[in-house]
């Protein structure tokens, strides 16, 4: 590397490291619970073996997700510690509260999948087993959530006082429902629910696209898409919800994300493009009013703009490009889910076209990434905070020697693991192929199916 | 009771509950790598995993459980070890890692492989190995504390008979509560030859474990006189501890009650535990912090006491399902049940 050695850069770049990892199986493990309750409900209510198997094999793959998002959060839960151990001493005070529910929320989700796993085939009646996982989405969900508050409060910090330096007047609640903290759970909720209908829906459509014409396949596709357009819109609303959160208590990182230099009222809203070291922005696309929309509501909304902060508490502006492509991916995946359920709503229209097919296969890997763009967005956008106005990045970070070898040897981890996830999940489907499973369990493929999936 | 001490009480008994639970896992990954590679023909790999696979993620959970909650109630910690231990944490983490996620990976997903399980059998000693690290450098010595910045003696850590006492007495109690935990498991399966083979194991590890219990006092005494001084004034509580081993080991050599042989050997580990807890008192690290001048504040005391027994109310009834379904249904446990 050609940087020098300093601790704080090393420890920002194995955090986010750790996190980015960590999140795409988080994403997974908050969402797909949702999806495995619905297949199943959907089989119990139709009486419909496809969606009960639908189930089954998502929480088979699941289950080997889960492993490495636990082992992941772990490292992450640790790290905190190792790295940032002035942060979590501050932090230990203001919220240690929703970190501790976080484990219990986790805690609760762990010994309900353990039963659920190992239940198929134990009670009597199917519904039995269905209640079993909706502890598994509260714990998955409730993790989210207490999780997210703590990030809420890095971004509006309250619930302190600080005399002298001392941190006095704690209140763990009004530090955890913080002003950042319905907009971001609300959000990171959501957006987990439609990464992971975009992800299964991906499967689907990629089986069918190779040719595969078993109704299970066309079935999941469906389920997925209906899930896919509910939770797009959910995000739309609650992504327009966040820009007035940020109008209103973090300006500085909506000016940032925006490029928006002047503070006026009409403020245009800037598409890509680039900026230089003088600000001057080039080959963006501008919509005339809709930041000042976005922002608040109407045309003439006055919007902060960048030059009223001084440059050391301004975050790089790269950001945008993470906004822009969070923003767009978001609309790519509202219109494809959209698209499909109006397509196969018409009934003499095929919804299962091979663009429209390749669109949802893209969207799988595509939710993930606007995750991860998202992600990046808010935290980069908060610098140089680790406590937004509160505490800066540097003072929170480890004074240790040795975070640079750690960083190497985290690379390493990630990508052993990383590579063995993929291996592990392809041989664990390709081995035991739809059409062999629903054999073994007595459910021959019937023609009749395909028919009435064609008429529909 | 202070909040202070309802605090570490907590705390105290999750990681009590880690020892308890992580050391079956551990030993049950060695057993399971040890007993294929000495060619036992899976004798015991069956009974194994079917304990394992579904609790192994609830042991993480006490874990994480533990260095949470110690943040939270006593946020300097993270200050002190946080900087000291980033790399034996750091590498504490990476085994960790490869443990969990190349279980489940053997268990659901692949087929059978040597190396995974050889993966599963070598972390479950160096983890242990590893973990034990704080406990040793809470006894102080092994950190200064200069110009600002926590650091930690590498030279002296390394050289002290006292860390690698501990390191060995972690690794032999690990075996031992694992073999007499799947002995009793075993004869609830119902399965002779894992029995005899595993009842092997608890007998041979049992001397181990208590010699070094005695050898790591011993050390102790140069190491932090006050500490050692303590453990003499509760000299009793040891006392009941060792009663306890001898009981449960003649019960395991005479081959009955192994139910009860278990169940004692785990009050045995309880009492020298705290035991051990109370002695340290009141020092988190030896002689920087205390469990008085690193605490929350009093709110943040009251909330996570509320959150705690509330989440008891959700966790005792789930465990206790989970027990029911997987370690006393004796259908499940036979294998005659998936």
């Amino acid at each position: 590397m050609f940087i020098d050695y300093d601790p704080v850069i090393y420890s920002r770049l194995l955090t986010s490291l750790t996190l980015g990892f960590h999140v795409i199986f988080a994403t997974i493990g908050v969402g797909v619970p949702l999806m495995i309750a619905i297949a199943e409900w959907m089989g119990i209510k139709r009486n419909d073996p496809h969606y009960t198997l639908m189930a089954r094999r998502w929480a088979r793959g699941f289950v080997i997700t889960v492993a490495v998002g636990v082992v992941t959060g772990t490292a992450i839960g640790l790290q905190l510690s190792l790295l940032w151990p002035n942060f979590m001493q501050a932090a230990g005070h203001t919220i240690g509260l929703p970190m501790f529910m976080e484990v219990f929320a986790f805690f609760f989700e762990a010994i309900f999948l353990g039963i659920y796993l190992y239940t198929w085939d134990r009670f009597k009646t199917k519904m039995r087993h269905f209640l079993l996982v909706i502890p598994i989405v509260i714990g998955a969900t409730a993790s989210a959530f207490f999780i997210t508050t703590v990030n809420s409060f890095m971004n509006a910090p309250q619930g302190f006082n600080i005399v002298d330096g001392i941190l006095t007047d704690v209140s763990p609640l009004a530090a955890m429902f913080n002003a950042a903290t319905p907009t971001k759970i609300s959000h990171v909720i959501i957006t987990c629910y439609l990464t992971a209908a975009f992800i299964l829906g991906a499967i689907a459509a990629f089986h069918i696209l190779k040719g595969n014409k078993h109704v299970y396949h066309k079935k999941a596709l469906h389920l997925t898409m209906v899930s896919g357009i509910i939770f797009a819109i959910g995000t739309a609303l609650i992504g327009d919800l966040s820009g007035k959160y940020l109008h209103e208590y973090q300006p500085e990182k909506l000016a940032s994300a925006e490029w928006h230099l002047e503070t006026e009222s009409g403020a245009p809203l800037i598409l890509g493009g680039f900026i230089n070291d003088e600000n001057e922005i080039s080959y963006a696309l501008e919509i005339p009013y809709a930041l000042s929309i976005l922002a608040g509501g109407t045309p003439d909304t006055e919007v902060i703009g960048l030059n009223e902060f001084p440059e050391e508490d301004l975050p790089p502006l790269w950001i945008h490009y993470m906004f822009d492509s969070m923003v767009f991916i978001g609309m790519f995946l509202a219109a494809v889910s959209a698209l499909f359920v109006a397509m196969n709503w018409k009934k003499n229209w095929n919804a299962f076209n091979r663009p429209l097919l390749w669109a949802v296969v893209a969207g799988g890997p595509l939710s993930m990434l606007a995750i991860e763009s998202g992600w990046f967005f808010a935290e980069v956008g908060r610098q140089p905070w680790i406590i937004n106005g509160v505490m800066r990045t540097a003072e929170g970070a480890t004074t240790s020697q040795h975070v640079d070898l750690m960083l190497y040897l985290f690379i390493i981890l990630y990508a052993v693991l990383g590579i063995t996830v993929v291996v592990v999940l392809r041989r664990m489907f390709k081995s035991n192929p739809i059409e062999h499973e629903l054999e073994e369990r007595g459910f021959a493929h019937k023609k009749e199916d395909e028919k009435e999936v064609a008429r529909r | 009771m202070s909040y202070e001490v309802v605090g570490i009480t907590v705390l105290w008994s999750f990681l009590y509950g880690y020892l308890i639970v992580a050391s079956v896992d551990f030993g049950a990954g060695f057993f399971s790598y040890y007993s294929k590679a000495t060619k036992k023909n899976h004798v015991i790999h069956n009974i194994i995993q079917r304990y394992l696979s579904p609790v192994w993620e609830i042991t993480n959970v006490f874990l994480v459980f533990f260095f949470i909650g110690i943040v939270g109630f006593f946020p300097s910690t993270a200050y002190y070890y946080g900087t000291a231990l980033l790399v034996p944490g750091s590498i504490a983490i990476i085994l960790l890692a490869l443990r969990g996620s190349y279980y489940a990976f053997a268990t659901y997903g692949a087929k059978e492989s040597k190396f995974y399980s050889f993966l599963y059998g070598a972390t479950g000693l160096l983890i242990p190995a590893s973990l034990t690290t704080v406990l040793t450098i809470s006894e102080g010595g092994y950190i200064s504390n200069e110009n600002g910045t926590v650091e930690l003696l590498y030279r002296d850590l390394f050289t002290s008979p006292y860390s690698w006492s501990v390191v060995i007495l972690a690794i032999v109690s690990v075996l031992f509560i694992s073999a007499t935990f799947l002995t009793f498991y075993a004869s609830r399966a119902q399965d002779t030859n894992a029995l005899k083979l595993l009842r092997k194991y608890a007998l041979t590890w049992s001397l181990p474990s208590i010699v070094m219990g005695v050898i790591v006092l011993m050390l102790l005494r140069a190491q932090n006189i006050e500490h050692y001084q303590n453990i003499l004034d509760i000299w009793w509580v040891f006392a009941i501890s060792f009663v306890l081993f001898a009981v449960a080991t003649f019960l395991i050599w005479k081959g009955k009650k192994y139910g009860t042989a278990f169940i004692l050997i785990m009050v045995q580990y309880l009492t020298a535990f705290f035991g051990y807890g109370v002695s340290h008192f009141p020092y988190l690290l030896y002689p920087y912090l205390t469990i008085y001048d690193g605490f929350t504040s009093e709110p943040m005391a009251i909330a996570l006491i509320i959150a705690f027994i509330g989440g008891l109310f959700l966790l005792i009834p789930s465990l206790l399902l989970i027990m029911k379904l997987f370690l006393f249904d004796a259908d499940y446990v036979q294998g005659k049940r998936k």
